[in-house]
């Protein structure tokens, strides 16, 4: 193993910080697109040369970059989001209707297999498809016929920010919309079905059979045991076994349940780790104190990770795309903050160590072990 | 030929140091500037004007003349001066935060 890369969206341009397999000394590059939103950054796994970024901003709206090269040259490809036909309306905050409008893209899914396919998903929520590297996107609309006149957005808009890609079954595509749940492609997104059976929401839906509405904030896979996946709400920490057509509460003994990302452990398909914010008006750790929380069971008992991390004085928060495994041996985790920092763990989450300590907000931390 | 001033984030991400100079076909209206600059720079569609409605995008502005154009319509002629050349069409950035 002669690396890895860690890629970080920040509120204010890209950081790529890279280290050698050891993962103890870590230089950080400049900014890329310095001044513009990352939302996100992730590498192809079929080419890790193959990177994808979401750019934005408020004046100057939506691009995407694309790099062949490891992240050194970047190239603006296609960034034309277009709805498919006439796109409607979805709830607004209100309970009005409101029609769709393209915002900008939360997340970027490269296939599996294929550098040239990439999967977006956007706010107003729909999920997009390119074939050609980027250059050009098509929605599958289909997604937005599930209900989405009944969708609303929560207070961080209406967005699809997950997107997992099932290994063994090439076809199969979960994705995640916040104040709507989660949903599951079977013919790689030509029809799709929610899957939140299970799933209760009692301050946002009275219906607890709702179909939809539930503010799913991440999903996750192992890739060794796609059946099984893990997920953190707005509150509850939810697992299923059976492909996401159930699903069961395993917040256990955690000090709180809120909280935005959930990570598998590369090597162990029970070992989760999530990060505990005290509630949804008080987005900080309980107590002003850093913890990652892992279980190894699964869910339901789980342990704090607080060595290196902030244990006094703490409030900042820690976003759904920002948290990441790398494949090594042993597992290494990393997260960012809102305060612009990137912790790392080479141990699984036994110790911890700030690797970038004063970055703009961070949006997404992705990681790519290089060979 | 008309001059061009973009924004300092446009011209990073359309990579050009200072003013872009455009030969415009037919009469210049912000419309034919705009098309005529996207064409040399696909990077910049959708960053002045909506990819599907082409209307401007809210934070930018048109300024030409010591005039803001902004609310013009996309085919009234831009001033004589901007057409000869004369004077810079500038797209602004406009100022937000507080």
């Amino acid at each position: 193993m002669s690396g890895v890369r860690v890629l970080v969206g920040t509120h204010k341009g890209a950081f790529i910080l890279t280290s050698d397999g050891t993962r103890k000394r870590w230089n950080v590059s400049d900014a890329h697109f310095a001044g513009w939103e990352l939302y996100h950054l992730k590498g192809s796994p079929a080419d890790p040369n193959w990177l994808y970024a979401s750019q934005s901003s408020g004046w100057f709206g939506q691009q995407i970059q694309r790099s062949t090269d490891g992240g050194r040259t970047w190239e603006p490809v296609g960034n034309k989001f277009a709805y498919d036909g006439v796109p409607g309306t979805h709830q607004w905050y209100d309970g009005t209707p409101h029609p769709w409008e393209f915002k900008r893209v939360w997340h970027l899914e490269p296939s599996l297999t294929n550098p040239e396919t990439v999967y977006a998903g956007v706010e107003d929520a729909a999920f997009f498809r390119s074939t050609d590297g980027g250059q050009t996107w098509q929605e599958c609309p289909e997604l937005r016929g599930v209900k989405g006149h009944l969708w609303q957005p929560g207070a961080g808009g209406l967005c699809l920010h997950t997107i997992v890609l099932d290994p063994s079954h090439p076809e199969r595509i979960f994705i995640a919309i916040s104040a709507a749940g989660v949903f599951r492609s079977d013919d790689v997104g030509k029809t799709w079905r929610p899957m939140n059976r299970g799933l209760k929401s009692p301050y946002e839906l009275p219906d607890p059979k709702a179909e939809v509405g539930h503010c799913v904030h991440r999903i996750a896979m192992h890739p060794s045991r796609p059946n099984v996946l893990f997920m953190q709400k707005h509150w509850d920490v939810m697992r299923s076994d059976d492909a996401g057509e159930s699903w069961h509460e395993v917040s256990g003994n955690l000090p709180t349940d809120f909280g935005f990302p959930i990570v598998v452990h590369a090597h162990e398909p029970d070992t989760i780790y999530v990060v505990p914010i005290k509630s949804d008006s008080e987005h900080y750790p309980p107590e002003g104190k850093l913890r990652v929380y892992r279980s190894r069971t699964g869910g339901n008992e789980w342990e704090a990770l607080a060595n290196g991390l902030p244990q006094r004085d703490c409030y900042v928060n820690v976003l759904r795309d920002a948290m990441a495994v790398d494949s090594l041996e042993p597992c290494g985790l990393y997260f960012g903050t809102t305060g612009g920092q990137v912790y790392a763990s080479a141990d699984a989450g036994g110790s911890w160590a700030p690797i970038a300590r004063d970055l703009p907000a961070v949006f997404s931390v992705e990681v790519q072990a290089l060979p | 030929m008309i001059r061009v001033v973009l924004p300092a984030h446009l011209r990073t991400l359309a990579r050009v140091d200072g003013e872009v100079k455009l030969e415009v076909e037919g009469q210049a209206t912000q419309r034919s500037v705009l098309d005529t600059l996207e064409a040399r720079y696909p990077m910049l569609r959708g960053t002045i004007r909506d990819q599907v409605t082409q209307g401007r995008r809210p934070f930018l502005r048109f300024f030409a003349c010591e005039q803001d154009l902004s609310h013009e319509q996309p085919d009234t002629p831009l001033p004589d001066a901007v057409a000869a050349g004369a004077e810079p069409f500038l797209i602004v950035g406009a100022m937000a935060g507080g």
